[in-house]
């Protein structure tokens, strides 16, 4: 439980942190056990149709290569939703001016919120793999791969969802980043299959979705095995964080859609 | 050193001229009025004093530091109560508070939290979450926010629009106790009787300039005449206006 009463803060970066964890925190029903839910549902539905019909590494089951990749699939979705819906809700219902008022600068303020939403995403994460663990025999190869890539691609995620709440006005402006392009590059990236099943040019295609490496490094923490080496897609990840924090920051420095 | 400085102010948006050329001081103490009608450049003055909207030219400083450049000094000596009725429907009135103390970096501010709580008739609200609120309720907790980290120079944006006649009463008590211990007030408003009450100097401004800047009591003199009963400030508002059509 998050705690009720009033509390020290130690700066405005701690103060807006723990707002935004309170946030989610409070709704937990819809932003927590909604997603744990529904890649449960994923689980039962895909790993029973395709439990016998699948096989990927040879060794590993189909259930058990699906469950990491929607334990990503609901980090990645989570983060980017933790600050997109917190600044579009804050743009429209007008109460961003508390936080513009006050004298936080665009690192505080980038930070505050891509901690808070990778906060959610790996609660979320961890609650999709308690949910789901049972259903195969789980192993921990490299556990701090697991770590470093779940925090890496949350904070991708978060920076991403920055930018679209900065960039969308309205409600259905965000919908459309969320559907076009997050929800795509997310379920296009191996969630489901390696993309060693698939045929060579959706494989080339594949290695220009950044989503690919994150899911991919992310499994190699739990099975020793990727489509490719973890260390590139580290590479390759960092390298999309820094490109997304870069342009998110930016945009907060020059109050891009949100001082005028 | 002015409480409030605007120099040569300008800001457009496109083709149009919000403020044009704005020159103003505001000293420690006072209990200032900005008045003028809709569209004058009012709430464009106080956002850029505030730091939500970026000056074209010119510059705005708050006790000494400027807004854009020393935006950390200077938004932690300003308070603002902002116009529209806002607020984040995840909280509860404490709650709004103590983050917002937070983002101002004070710790343990519970003793003033609790006393601006009760100087705004909220005591019995603190727990309950914003939506609950009526509206009047609501603005108080606008004020309450703009207060929470004892700003020197506060801004009030029409801060009882559409509010009843007892929190009007209980604001501009707590209001003007904090104008006796030192605080500098500014206030926008169109209730001009309540500017000629509170206010000791006006600043009149009509299509981003300033049409009349004098003390209340010199404005007044404007409108009175021997045989007739005095004037009051919106005689004295009508006056300018129609001066400046006439220009």
């Amino acid at each position: 439980m998050m705690p009720q009463e009033s509390f020290n803060v130690m700066s405005g970066f701690y103060a807006l942190f723990y707002k935004e964890v309170k946030r989610f925190w409070r709704v937990s029903f819809q932003t927590v056990a909604a997603p744990v839910l529904t890649a449960l549902l994923y689980l039962m539905i895909f790993g029973h149709v395709l439990e016998d019909h699948v096989k990927v590494y040879d060794t590993i089951s189909y259930t058990a290569f699906l469950i990491p990749g929607l334990v990503m699939m609901s980090i990645l979705q989570n983060s980017f939703a933790n600050t997109s819906s917190s600044l579009i809700q804050s743009k429209v219902t007008g109460n961003l001016i508390f936080v513009l008022l006050a004298p936080l600068s665009h690192i505080e303020f980038f930070s505050a919120y891509v901690l808070a939403a990778i906060v959610r995403g790996a609660v979320v994460g961890s609650g999709v793999f308690l949910a789901t663990c049972w259903f195969a025999k789980m192993n921990f190869a490299a556990p701090l791969w697991i770590i470093i890539f779940g925090l890496m691609s949350a904070a991708v995620l978060s920076a991403l969802g920055l930018i679209a709440g900065i960039i969308s006005e309205k409600y259905d402006q965000l919908a459309a980043f969320q559907n076009f392009f997050i929800m795509p590059a997310t379920m296009l990236s191996g969630v489901f299959y390696s993309i060693h099943t698939l045929p060579s040019v959706w494989q080339k295609v594949s290695h220009f979705n950044p989503f690919f490496y994150m899911i991919d490094g992310f499994r190699y923490g739990f099975f020793g095995a990727s489509d490719i080496s973890p260390w590139l897609s580290l590479g390759v990840v960092s390298g999309f964080f820094v490109v997304v924090a870069a342009i998110a920051m930016r945009m907060l420095s020059i109050g891009y859609k949100l001082r005028y | 050193m002015s409480a409030i400085e605007f120099k040569n102010l300008r800001k457009e948006y496109g083709t149009l001229t919000a403020l044009d050329g704005i020159n103003l001081q505001i000293e420690q103490g006072e209990f200032f009025g900005l008045l003028g009608p809709n569209g004058a450049g009012k709430t464009t003055l106080i956002s850029i004093l505030a730091g939500l909207c970026r000056p074209t030219s010119g510059s705005a400083e708050v006790m000494g530091y400027d807004v854009q450049k020393e935006f950390r000094i200077a938004r932690r000596l300003l308070g603002i109560v902002p116009q529209e009725l806002v607020f984040d429907p995840f909280f509860t009135v404490r709650e709004t508070l103590t983050f917002q103390s937070g983002y101002f970096g004070v710790k343990n501010n519970d003793a003033w939290i609790d006393e601006i709580l009760f100087n705004l008739g909220l005591s019995d609200k603190a727990n309950e979450n914003m939506r609950s609120l009526s509206g009047g309720m609501k603005r108080r907790v606008l004020v309450a926010q703009a207060l929470v980290h004892r700003p020197p120079v506060i801004v009030l944006d029409e801060p009882t629009a559409g509010v009843d006649v007892e929190l009007r009463q209980s604001l501009w008590k707590f209001i003007g106790r904090l104008n006796q211990e030192g605080h500098t007030i500014v206030l926008t408003t169109h209730y001009l009787e309540e500017a000629q009450a509170l206010c000791n100097r006006i600043a009149i401004l009509k299509k981003g300039h300033v049409v009349a800047l004098d003390t209340t009591a010199n404005l007044l003199e404007r409108v009175k005449t021997p045989n007739a009963a005095d004037g009051d400030l919106e005689d004295v508002f009508m006056q300018i206006m129609n001066e400046e059509k006439a220009s």
